[in-house]
Parts: structure tokens; sequence; C-alpha cells
């Protein structure tokens, strides 16, 4: 088990195996998520409520889905960050919070599309929609810290705490939204809560959600083999990767050859 | 005579310490032990790590890997104990401008040891800021502002001292109570590890000495006993 | 590597360690009484967090209408949002003077867990500002026309509210003490964290006006209490010993 930790945490290791793993998410990945939104888009049945502009939800729906799951997984690695000091999991943090961020304005951009012909406006005061705004300030608060804070290993110890503050707050902001909003109007169209979804919806739903699932791991993994090179740029096993000649005279800088 | 009240021969000890910053390392491999009635200098240029040292015995900075021993044990098991022990003057020695001096000593001692305001005036006026004892330290010079935190070390009962710069400011006969205080503190069997850019007239110094860039794999720092 | 020759002379004795050190409380206590006697001293940091908090509430009467329709609807949320600002506004002092002045790293040395310490400072920050906040609430509330029954659910959210907002910023506070840009970075960081606070807090005082009995919202709101106090100490705690790693 230590073991396997420890490889874990070397950064060369890393990116060999980041590396093999990486053609195979993209390409699963895609296929799965075209495919789910060819048929959701062009073969789905039409929604006897809402016609054609319930499609939407076959992007809304996965990004939603996809960018509360990113802030979750960031928390995973936050603790690992904070008790186990692992570099390779705050290098996941910073790799991956930007995505997390834009996947929540997409989901927070495709409700407004939607909200366009369902309501006629272009916002709406929605439970789901501010939560994902919400959601959207924790995202960019993170980053925010992140590049405020000089010493890189600072920034990722605060940056850990501040997304576990901020996983404790998630439910208890989805559930004091929700109360907020039944407060303030009656619910009428709820985007996801469907009283029966065919299957001929949800199966091209879910292959969409799996394959944005499949194309976040490469994103995360080339983002964070992008920030070990930076990180490691002064070590010989970048050097040699840069410069396959072998130019040993570069400054070394005092990095480790391994850096674990 | 007397055995020792010790688990270890040493107060602290510090193991293959390295410590990164900006994708470079202050140091690397250092180790070395603070043994009582002892005084080590941490010597080296500006930027080599001397404070961030003194911030790593102390517990203030985490941002290093090796080990270091308390008493012969990992110190996160008795951190209470450790920082009991040990009394740290940084740059910013931890004076409120606001309060006078009296009130400084009295908000920095609360937490650590039970003295009388007796024994905080004594101490005051010992380091010459007895008719100041009421003034709000806005009112003071920076000599007296450090005096006020050096006043500290008179009634002081932590065995490991651990001071960055502490001559910063002094004139001359300050320096020199100062460095008597080190002495009795060395005397009655504490140790003090210290930074200065003053050459201290004291003798039986140890140093520990910090380089500034450190290629990959030199060892980069030495622990050599000097007799001044 | 050179092992040290003490130069202790044979048979002096060697300083013992110290076994005892004062209590949790009586450290929490000193430190509580050092905070309020800083505040007594710079009255005008006491008073800063109050003006704002008048005047955020006065710009809504002349910025959107001094009707009284209006302002009993919106008074409530004024009032909330104006003392969850005036909270912000003064965190960023929390842990700030002691971090420039040293004082910051002492107590991070003292032997008591830091996080109770750091309980006591927040403690002390919610006596200078949050309180009185409350305090001027009632006087605010009558400029709004607020009947005297939703002023007074109002006054109840708010004591319990305010600490909260204190515990929750004291986290922000202890991640951006080190930074220059300190102020704003907090208040980004820490908004959103406050909005379960400002949904319960005005809600409470809608389902008052409107006569439900808000026992129930209280105590939703007094569980959001005990949940910052277990919580957040733990959390600034380990944000201050990473801000002082990093200076």
């Amino acid at each position: 088990m230590w073991q396997f930790f420890h490889k874990l945490g070397s950064p060369k290791w890393f990116y060999g195996i980041a590396g093999r793993f990486m053609p195979w998410l993209l390409g699963i990945g895609l296929l799965l998520a075209l495919s789910g939104i060819v048929w959701g888009l062009g073969f789905a049945p039409k929604d006897y409520l809402q016609g054609n502009s319930y499609r939407i939800i076959f992007i809304h729906v996965p990004t939603a889905f996809l960018a509360q799951s990113v802030y979750l997984m960031m928390a995973v690695a936050g603790v690992v960050t904070l008790v186990w000091k692992m570099k390779l999991a705050d290098v996941f943090v910073k790799a991956v919070a930007p995505v997390g961020a834009a996947l929540t304005f997409l989901a927070l951009f495709t409700g407004a599309v939607w909200g366009q012909p369902t309501w006629g406006t272009w916002w709406i005061w929605d439970a789901r929609l501010t939560s994902m705004l919400i959601l959207l300030f924790l995202y960019l608060g993170v980053m925010a810290l992140g590049s405020a804070i000089a010493d890189e290993k600072s920034a990722a110890r605060a940056v850990a705490v501040l997304v576990l503050v901020g996983v404790v707050n998630i439910p208890i902001i989805k559930y004091s939204v929700n109360w907020w909003n039944t407060l303030h109007q009656p619910a009428t169209f709820k985007l996801t809560e469907k009283p029966t979804m065919p299957p001929e919806m949800w199966v091209p739903l879910l292959l969409v959600v799996v394959g944005l699932y499949l194309w976040f791991g490469w994103i995360a993994l080339y983002r964070m083999q992008t920030e070990v090179l930076r990180r490691e740029r002064r070590s010989r096993w970048v050097q040699d990767l840069m410069h396959p000649g072998g130019r040993s005279d570069v400054s070394s800088g005092g990095a480790r050859a391994d850096g674990v | 005579m007397t055995e020792p009240l010790l688990q270890a021969d040493h107060l602290l000890k510090a193991e293959c310490l390295e410590c990164e910053r900006d994708g470079r390392f202050l140091f690397r491999d250092l180790s070395f032990s603070i043994v009582p009635g002892t005084l080590t200098r941490v010597e080296g240029p500006n930027g080599s790590g001397k404070t961030t040292l003194l911030r790593i015995l102390a517990g203030l900075n985490d941002n290093w890997s090796g080990q270091v021993l308390w008493r012969g044990r990992p110190r996160h098991r008795q951190w209470e104990s450790v920082r009991r022990n040990l009394l740290y003057l940084g740059h910013r020695p931890g004076i409120k401008a606001l309060l006078t001096p009296l009130e400084n000593l009295q908000a920095l001692a609360a937490g650590r040891q039970a003295v009388t305001n007796r024994i905080l005036e004594q101490a005051l006026a010992q380091v010459g800021l007895g008719p100041w004892c009421h003034v709000p330290c806005q009112n003071l010079s920076a000599g007296q502002k450090r005096r006020v935190a050096l006043a500290r070390l008179l009634f002081a009962d932590e065995p490991l001292w651990l001071l960055d710069e502490a001559f910063t400011a002094l004139d001359v006969d300050a320096v020199a109570a100062v460095e008597n205080l080190l002495l009795d503190q060395v005397r009655r069997g504490g140790a003090v590890v210290m930074t200065t850019h003053h050459e201290p007239s004291l003798r039986n110094m140890n140093r520990i000495r910090l380089g500034t860039v450190i290629e990959q794999g030199e060892p980069s720092s030495q622990l050599q006993q000097e007799d001044a | 590597m050179g092992k040290q020759e003490s130069v202790v002379p044979a048979g002096l004795p060697i300083l013992d360690p110290v076994a005892e050190s004062p209590g949790v409380l009586r450290a929490m206590l000193a430190l509580l009484r050092r905070d309020l006697r800083l505040s007594i001293r710079q009255k005008q940091d006491l008073l800063n967090p109050l003006l704002f908090f008048a005047m955020v509430v006065a710009l809504f009467p002349l910025g959107v209408s001094p009707e009284a329709s209006f302002l009993r609807e919106a008074g409530t949320g004024i009032l909330w949002v104006g003392a969850l600002l005036a909270t912000l506004l003064s965190l960023d002092h929390l842990f700030r003077f002691d971090f420039e002045d040293g004082t910051l790293e002492q107590m991070a040395l003292q032997p008591q867990p830091l996080f109770l310490l750091v309980l006591a400072k927040t403690l002390a920050h919610w006596l200078v500002t949050g309180l009185p906040l409350v305090l001027l609430t009632p006087v605010l509330g009558l400029m709004l026309y607020l009947d005297g029954n939703s002023v007074a659910v109002l006054c109840l959210t708010l004591l319990i509210g305010t600490p909260v907002l204190s515990l929750i910023g004291s986290v922000g506070a202890a991640l951006t003490v080190g930074l220059r840009a300190g102020g704003v970075l907090l208040s980004l960081l820490i908004i959103p964290l406050y909005i379960p606070v400002l949904i319960f807090g005005t809600g409470t005082v809608m389902a008052a006006g409107d006569g439900a009995d808000v026992s129930g919202h209280l105590a939703l709101m007094a569980a959001m209490l005990v949940l910052a106090l277990v919580l957040a100490p733990f959390a600034a705690a380990a944000a201050l010993k990473i801000s002082l790693s990093a200076s």
C-alpha cells in the first residue's frame, strides 16, 4: 500500500502512466458523448410539454453533474494534500479547478438558454440555477486564493482547506437555496425532475454523462502532466524529455532526479 | 554528580532537514543536534534560510521534510510540551503598540507560565524600562520596543531559546546585557540557537552554516564546532 | 556532523523541562481580555463597522425608494445584508494586526491547542462587532418602518447569525492574513459561504411576518451556529498555520 502511495507521489512515474491512459479516455469519452448527443438531439422523442427545447438537458445535466462531482473530487484531493502531503493531489486540484469552473459556467449558460423558451427570460432564480451560480463563486474563490499565494506548497494547502470548508457548506447551501426557492415561488418546471423519463431519453443522457466523465479524466490528466512538467522543469528526467539529445549542462538548480 | 533528567542527550535533533523554496533547496541533508548547555549560531548570507531554519525548529514552518526530534521523540506526539519548552523571538517580536510594556509581557506570559506583575516589573526595570512600564509601546523607540521583547528572557523558564536577530536595534550596553543573559541560559543548562549579523563576543559557539544555491547532490551545509 | 560538547561544567544541573503550563481556559481568557482591551484603546475600529452598517442601510431609501411599503418589504433583507457586509469589512483585521506585529506567531507557539485560542479571538471579534450590530438593528429597523414583532425576530436571528458570520469569516481571515490584497479576496472566499446564513436569517423573519411559528427556524439557525462552533476554529487554526508557514 505504502509502496503504491510512494509511487503515486513520483511525478515521473505519474507522467508515464498518465500518457498511457489518456488516448483511451479521450477516444472512448468522445465516442460515448458524441453518440449520446446525436441520439439525444436528433432521435430522442419530443417532450409532450416542452417540445424540442428540453433537448438542452443532454448538455445541461451532464455538465451540471460533472461540475459538482469535480468539486467533490477536489475535496478528496484536498484531504490527501493536507494529511499525506502528496504532491500529485495538489497538482490535481490546481489542474481541475478551472475545468470545474468552466463546466459550471457551461451548465449555467445552457440553463439560461433553456430558460428563454420555457419561462421567457434568460435568467430565473430557480433553485438549481442559483445553486450552480454559488458553486461557480466557490470555484472562482478557490482559483483566486490559489493564484494569490506565491509559495506553491502554502497555496496548495490553503486551497485544500478552502475546498474542504466549501464541501462542508455545499449541502447546506443546496438545502437553504431549495428552501428559499419554495419560500418565494412555487416550483413550475424543474429541469430534471421529470415525472417519468422514457428510456429513449435517459439512455442517451447516460451516454453523455459517462462520456463526459471519461473526457474529464483525459483533460485532468493532460493538465496535470503540464503542471508536473512545469514544477519539475529543473529535474533531470524533464530535461531529458525536453532535450532527447542529452544536455546535461543545463543548470539543474538543485532539484532531484526523481522528486518524491 | 547529578544525572541529567533527560531521556536523550539532546533537546532537539534535526535529521536530514530539507527545505525547498521556489524550486531551489535552501538546505538539504542538514543534520545537527542541540544539546543542553550550548549556544549555536546559524550563519549564512542573506536569503540562505536562517530565519526559515529557526521557524522550522520552532514549529512555525511546515514546508520542509526530514525529521526533528524533541528529547528523542518525534515532535508531533508532544507538541504541547515542545511549545511550552521553547521560546522563540522573531523579527517581529509580538509587541502590541497599543499596550504598555507591562500589559505586553502579561499577555505574552499568560499562556506559558504563572508570573506575578512584580517579576514583570522587575524585568522591565532591569532592561531600563522602569519608568515606561505604563506607557503604550507606540510611544517607545524601536530599541525600547526590542527591549520589551527581550525582557522576556529575564524570567523565561524555557530550556530552549530560538532567537532571530536578537541584537537588532540595541545599543552597545544592551547587547552586552543580552549576551550575559544568553551565557546565563547556557550555564544553567539551557540551550540557545540564534541568528545575528552582529558578531557576538561569546566563546564556545557552535555554528550551523547555510549556503546559498545548492547544487544537486552536494551536502548543503555543515555543522562544525569552533572554539572562538 | 560533529558531536557537540556541552559547555556545562560537570556537576551543574541541566535545566529541567517544564511540565505544567497554564490551563486552556486561563489562556483563552487572557487572550479575550487582551483583544477587548485593544479594541477599547482603538475606539475608531470599534465604531467603523457600525457606521458602515448605518450608511449602507441609508443607501436603500436613497437609491431605490423611500416608500414605506417598499422598505417594509425589503427592510429585513437590507438589514441582514448590511450586517453581513459590515462583519465582512471588519474581518480583515481579525488576524492581520497580530500577524504583522508577530503576536500571531507567539499565539501559535503557546502550548494550548491553537483552535481554542482562535475561538477566543473570534469570540472577542463578535463581542466588539457582531453584538453592537445587533444592538443597532432596532434603530435602523424603525427607520425602515419594520413593525415591532419583525424587529424582535430580526434581532434574534442576527444574535444567532452574526456569531456564525464571525466563525466562518475567521477561516477566510486566516487564509488571507499573509496576503497584501487580503481584504477583497477574503470577501470573495467568504460571501458564498454566508449565503445559507442570510437565507435562513431573512426567511425566519419573513415567516414570522406571515404569522408562522418560527421556533423551528431558529432551531435550524442554532444548529448552524453549533456546526460553525465545532468546525470553523479547526479550519481557521489549520489555515493560520499555513499562512504562518508561508511568511
